[in-house]
């Protein structure tokens, strides 16, 4: 049996003094909320902690307003997903939040959990053993990269699959740090790095998510994954936008797994902002959003395939929304 | 990864509703729900395959919901409520559930047999009557390599409609 | 009959769905110890040193072994003894067992082989079968075996196949290759011993009590009657647990030392370590067919990447050639076989052993001869079918064939010939049949496969037996077949079963055997005892079925003091007379017939599998209940084979040793399947039965390519059927190129000449082969 290495276990009471704990425990201490991407990665000695550093205060309620919904970050996905209210309004962050891995899964993993999850590789993601084995990655224990060696960055991949809904949403992200609180774009999260890849502090707890959600705002997300159920994202297409009559007014969108980070594909954006939803116009904007995505060779399928399919799950998100009733979330 | 035994084990007295029981017990604290369940108290129809969370061998239940317990640690679950495949009988009468999986042939091997029996009650629980694509998308997360689900689908139905 | 053809529930059916079963991994002996083995980082190297000082030293720490503590090698055939339990010489994949800690706690166990230095001579290592025929270029993995990295070669021939080719309208040559894949049981392979007043014994998950105990007693240098096997619960086997395996060994031999128990269960990672799985195999098929469509001749090729060891390779190798001709008459025939070792983990027997391959490229094959010459292929191959009773021209017995029936069923059923196409909808047809039970052991002795023995005593029925439940039912079958000749219902039967010292022999749960051996070994027994009941009850004026079974059981005891009775089971002796002749020749063959229906999306490449429709020939279901389960799970083992299961290797290890990235379907992968139980009731089957384990997963990969080829017209030629494939086939169709993703060769390997052997004369077994036209 796969067993977690030996560590102490810190209750604070609140974000902050769990932030005040990890600024004075730094690197060999981690947070745990749902534990679901932190324990794997503790048994495969992808992390090594002295001390785990519990969010079990984080409240773990979805408020829905007018504009905008904030939920928890101790919420588990199986709630968000689940949320009436939220499927409504910000039908598409329902709809990620329900496509992550599997049920069970899901009731433990929460909110801010998965806006944090890890990057993952398939050089990354192994036993000790096996890592070893194959000779250490940059990201952990070694030097090199070993899915491009001759970079000198590392290419993880990002496989959040509603921290690109949440930024499609413009969502904001509550942080609470040893010294305060702050409040940040979740675009403003991630840096385009395999390593570094979070903006915030390691010190800073997130606490709550705020999406914006106007009635006018429909929202989808479209994963692509070799199972129904379990797998990690291969490719991942998240819309938010605002139709007035036919004419798109406003226009998000962000893919999932083809970055080191969630990649926001502007220039389809730009394309579609003043134009009718139509098939043609939707075949273009996804054509301009595939670009910027390129993926690697580390993870399931290969990497030409996936970048072929990321016009295709863009496609394939548009027309859900395209479809749908504004503010009524299909 | 060496050396690292050498760190001292904290231990905990953890408080849990196990099958209805109280239990009391003074485990390290880095001992997953899973080898607490197996290896401190004896209940060893919670089953493993991954340990990692990718088959859903070791669901359980806690308050009710079907949870992977190789990704629990037991003191984020103080005072909660737990149910394992030995909690699904009432005494000696079965759930319909494990009745329906006997007279269908749903369970083969049977190793993924109590993850799927509960994720199947937490399912029939919420919904009495599910289809069999709800069916499907509850149980998305457990695996089996005997039955090819078939018959678990027909059983579940069965207890389903039986319940009703 | 009162209880066999009764949807009855499985004898183990409350066992299992309360958590009371206990697997090997759930039992807690007191002052159990836990083992953990060091494994290799390296995929071929030379072993200079091994230091054990450090991690002797971590306090918890009571054993650390390595393989100078057991430097006997073993096997499971006895011509390729050439594994240790421990390698202290040379490690040949990346995962081969170098040392082994007994600690008290895992946790210990773990850190103490991380703290075993090993020092390595890395080797160059060879990665594919192209790398294996060539010149080693540090050294070969095994110094036995044919040239370069060649383990083993077959080369037979059948008739007059130059001829047969020479009356042949129509030719036709394809390549193929069918990937890896591993078995995946849910539960990871687990063993725990003790050492108990000088005697061994060891509770495992295997299929095999009987050969884990042959192993033991050869490389612990024991006596067999000093050690004790018995299988626990299993948690899944499909062929993965049918060698015996390091881990066993090493926890006998840390319990002989610590006179603790220990236990050993491997992870998952070491799940896919120890392996065993289905070759991967490239092969070469040319084909002649008359203008009618009937096959003239055939020759056939299979080159396999067997992985660093023999386990059951051998077998392999000649089963890539043997059943071809069990569903096709086939009247001239050549196979060239051949084995190379890699340094990848050993390949061995997955459900269909080494059948699943040649079947998949044969179906593809007839279909594309089919489309050549314009017939419809279903007609083509029925035109083929072999007859009941009948010899192949390959020597192998054929009985009880629903060959036909099968395929009316599954045709009539998914209303194949009037189906929708276009749109990228499709639909496929393929066959197959497979063994029930081999016709020989896997030592060569004369001695029966399987022995059952029955105790009655006032009232109460006891049914010993070596055969091991895998989670098939074959303790269900057993206890069926003894009710039925008693009268009772199976619940009433009590089951000793899988243990060595208690139970007679049975070989195990592997090549489909069980229902038909042990079934009949039970029959036999159970008549016996039948027998002795009745004329005790005669005797005092009644008649059997007129007084209860205590009443029976008291009358007799009476009698004839204690009652026991034996009955056992040896196979025809069936083989013809060649050399190789042991691997194909079986009691009985089941047959299949099946039909996939998708949808395939020509710019993803996805596939969406809508429904299997499958007939089975069981011969007789004993109980249609576990025959469906049977199908239903080989249909699903067979979908995941042909669409996503892959044991893939990069840089000389596994690429995805994880449930997460080895993708085995989910319950929303899984179509609909439509099963019909087909009844032939073979004549030497126990009431007629045949297997249903293994032989229904066969025609499922091909039934999909097929449909693919229906949906998209392109021909994926090899397996598993991924998106990108599907993509570059289309592309390639669209460049004007041949439609079709595959090997686009087969290398040119230096087969030995053929064996030639004649075909068996027309009335061998005493049957007048049936006349054509007569079906």
């Amino acid at each position: 049996m796969l067993r977690l290495p030996r560590f102490r276990y810190l209750r604070p009471k609140d974000a902050r003094e769990a932030a005040r704990m990890a600024a004075d425990l730094g690197p060999r201490a981690m947070f745990v909320a749902g534990g679901t991407d932190l324990f794997p990665k503790l048994k495969r000695r992808q992390f090594e902690i002295d001390t785990l550093i519990g969010l079990d205060f984080l409240p773990r309620s979805v408020r829905n307003g007018t504009d905008e919904c904030v939920i928890d970050a101790g919420a588990t996905l199986a709630a968000a997903a689940h949320d009436q209210h939220l499927n409504i309004r910000c039908a598409g962050y329902a709809q990620a939040a329900g496509l992550v891995s599997s049920p069970p899964l899901r009731n433990a993993g929460t909110i801010g959990g998965n806006l944090c999850v890890d990057t993952r590789c398939n050089y990354y993601d192994m036993t000790y053993e096996w890592r070893k084995a194959a000779g250490f990655c940059i990201k952990k224990d070694g030097d090199i990269c070993l899915v491009a060696p001759s970079s000198p960055r590392c290419w993880a991949l990002s496989s959040s699959d509603t921290a690109p809904m949440a930024i499609a949403l413009d969502g904001m992200v509550s942080l609470s740090g040893p010294d305060g609180e702050r409040e940040l774009p979740v675009a403003a999260l991630y840096r385009d790095d395999g390593i570094q890849y979070m903006a915030k502090q390691p010190s800073e707890v997130v606490t709550a998510l705020r999406l914006r959600a106007t009635p006018q705002t429909r929202s989808a997300y479209v994963k692509l994954r070799r199972r129904g159920s379990i797998d990690f994202p291969i490719a991942g297409a998240a819309i938010a936008l605002v139709l007035h009559g036919d004419v798109v007014s406003d226009c998000h969108i962000v893919l999932s797994a083809v970055a080191s980070h969630p990649l926001e594909a502007r220039a389809a954006e730009e394309f579609l902002k003043g134009r009718p939803l139509e098939p043609e116009a939707i075949r273009q904007a996804a054509e301009l959003a595939a670009k910027p995505a390129k993926p690697l060779d580390n993870a399931d399928l290969s990497h030409f395939w996936r970048k072929r399919m990321v016009r295709v799950v863009v496609e394939q998100a548009l027309r859900q929304v395209s479809d749908q009733q504004a503010g009524l979330g299909g | 990864m060496r050396g690292e035994i050498a760190r001292d084990v904290e231990r905990i007295v953890l408080v849990l509703d196990v099958n209805a029981e109280r239990r009391e017990l003074l485990v390290p604290v880095h001992k997953t729900l899973l080898e607490v369940v197996r290896e401190d108290m004896q209940l060893t129809g919670t089953k493993h395959g991954c340990e990692l969370g990718e088959c859903g061998t070791c669901t359980v239940l806690v308050d009710g919901k079907p949870q992977l317990s190789c990704l629990l640690l037991p003191i984020q679950l103080q005072g909660r409520s737990i149910t394992t495949i030995e909690g699904m009988a009432t005494g000696s009468e079965l759930h319909p559930l494990q009745t329906a999986f006997g007279e269908l042939g749903a369970a083969q091997c049977g190793y993924c047999t109590p993850g799927i029996l509960l994720a199947a009650k937490a399912l029939l629980d919420d919904n009495p009557k599910p289809s069999r694509d709800e069916i499907r998308e509850a149980l998305a997360g457990n695996l089996c390599r005997c039955t090819g689900y078939v018959k678990i689908l027909d059983a579940i139905q069965l207890a389903a409609e039986r319940s009703a | 009959m009162k209880v066999v053809g009764k949807a009855l529930p499985k004898v183990d059916a409350v066992a299992k769905v309360t958590g009371r079963a206990v697997y090997a991994d759930d039992m807690l002996l007191p002052r159990t110890l836990h083992c953990k083995i060091l494994r290799s980082p390296h995929p071929h190297a030379r072993i200079l040193s091994i230091d054990t000082s450090a991690a002797r030293r971590i306090p918890g720490v009571l054993a650390v072994i390595t393989g100078a503590d057991l430097p006997i090698k073993f096997g499971i055939l006895p011509v390729t003894q050439d594994e240790r339990a421990l390698e202290h010489q040379k490690v040949r994949y990346v995962g081969d067992p170098i040392a082994a800690v007994a600690a008290t706690e895992e946790e210990i166990a773990a850190a103490a082989c991380d703290a075993i230095s090993v020092e390595y001579e890395v080797l160059e290592s060879v990665m594919s079968i192209d790398a294996a025929l060539e010149p080693a270029k540090d050294e070969r993995i095994q110094e036995y075996g044919g040239p370069n990295n060649v383990h083993k070669f077959v080369a037979l021939e059948f008739g007059d196949v130059d001829g047969g080719f020479e009356r042949a309208k129509t030719t036709r040559e394809d390549v193929f290759f069918f990937q890896g894949n591993t078995h995946l049981p849910m539960e990871q392979h687990s063993a725990v011993a003790t050492y108990v007043d000088g005697k061994v014994t060891l509770w495992s998950s295997t299929q095999v009590v009987h050969y884990v105990h042959r192993a033991l007693a050869k490389v612990l240098e024991l006596p067999m009657h000093r050690i004790r096997v018995i299988g626990a619960a299993h948690g899944g086997g499909f062929g993965g647990k049918t060698d015996p395996f390091a881990h066993e060994i090493i926890v006998c031999k840390l319990a002989m030392l610590t006179g603790r128990p220990v236990k050993c269960t491997l992870t998952r990672e070491e799940v896919f370590y120890a392996h065993r799985g289905r070759h991967p195999v490239l092969m070469w098929v040319r084909s002649g067919v008359d203008g009618e469509g009937r096959i003239t001749a055939m020759h056939f090729r299979s080159a396999l990447d067997g992985g660093a060891y023999g386990s059951y390779g051998v077998a392999s190798t000649f089963y890539t050639g043997a059943l071809q001709t069990v569903t096709y008459d086939i009247p001239a025939y050549r196979f060239e076989g051949c084995r190379v070792f890699t340094n990848k983990p050993p390949c061995g027997p997955k459900r269909g052993h080494g059948t699943p391959q040649p079947r998949f490229a044969l179906e593809l094959h007839l279909e594309k001869i089919a489309h050549d010459i314009g017939l419809d292929p279903v007609e083509l191959k029925r035109r083929n079918f072999v007859q009941p009773n009948t010899r192949t021209v390959n020597w192998l017995r054929i009985t009880s064939c629903g060959l036909e029936e099968c395929t009316r069923k599954v045709i009539d059923a998914s209303r194949f010939h009037e189906r929708r196409r276009g749109g990228g909808h499709g639909m496929g047809f393929a066959i197959s049949s497979y063994l029930s039970g081999a016709g020989t052991a896997i030592y060569w002795n004369d001695m029966p496969h399987s022995e059952v023995q029955i105790k009655v005593d006032r009232g109460g029925v006891t049914a010993f037996c070596g055969a091991m439940d895998i989670g098939q039912g074959s303790d269900s079958v057993l206890a069926t077949i003894v009710a039925e000749e008693l009268g009772l219902q199976p619940s009433d039967v009590r089951l000793v079963t899988a243990d060595t010292d208690t139970t007679p022999i049975d070989l195990g749960s592997y090549s489909s055997r069980v229902t038909f051996m042990a079934g009949n070994a039970a029959l036999e027994a159970a008549r016996k005892m039948r027998a002795m009941l009745v004329e005790a009850v005669e005797a005092g004026g009644h008649r059997y079925d007129d007084v209860t079974f205590e009443e029976a059981s008291v009358l007799a005891e009476a009698r004839f003091g204690t009652l026991t009775s034996a009955g056992s089971y040896t196979p025809p002796r069936i083989a013809g007379p060649y050399k190789g002749s042991g691997v194909g020749p079986s009691p009985a063959y089941s047959y299949s017939a099946c039909v996939v229906d998708l949808d395939a999306d020509a710019r993803t490449g996805l596939i969406k599998v809508n429904k299997v429709w499958i007939a089975h020939d069981v011969g007789r279901a004993i109980n249609p209940l576990l025959v469906e389960g049977q199908v239903e799970g080989s249909v699903y083992m067979g979908l995941g084979e042909a669409l996503m299961e892959e044991q893939a290797f990069r840089k000389g290890l596994h690429k995805w040793p994880s449930m997460l990235e080895y993708k085995s379907p989910t319950f929303l992968d899984m179509p609909e399947v439509e099963t019909f139980i087909v009844e032939t009731i073979d004549p030497e089957g126990p009431y007629g039965a045949k297997e249903a384990g293994q032989g229904p997963l066969l025609p499922v990969p091909p039934a999909l390519c097929s449909a693919v080829y229906d949906a998209l017209g392109v021909w994926i030629d090899e397996i598993p059927v991924t998106p990108e494939k599907v993509i570059e086939a289309l592309r390639r169709k669209d460049k004007g190129e041949p439609a079709r993703y595959g090997p686009p060769r087969f290398p040119a390997i230096p087969y030995p000449p053929t064996i030639k052997v004649e075909p068996p004369p027309k009335n061998l077994d005493g049957h007048v082969a049936d006349q054509e036209g007569t079906r």
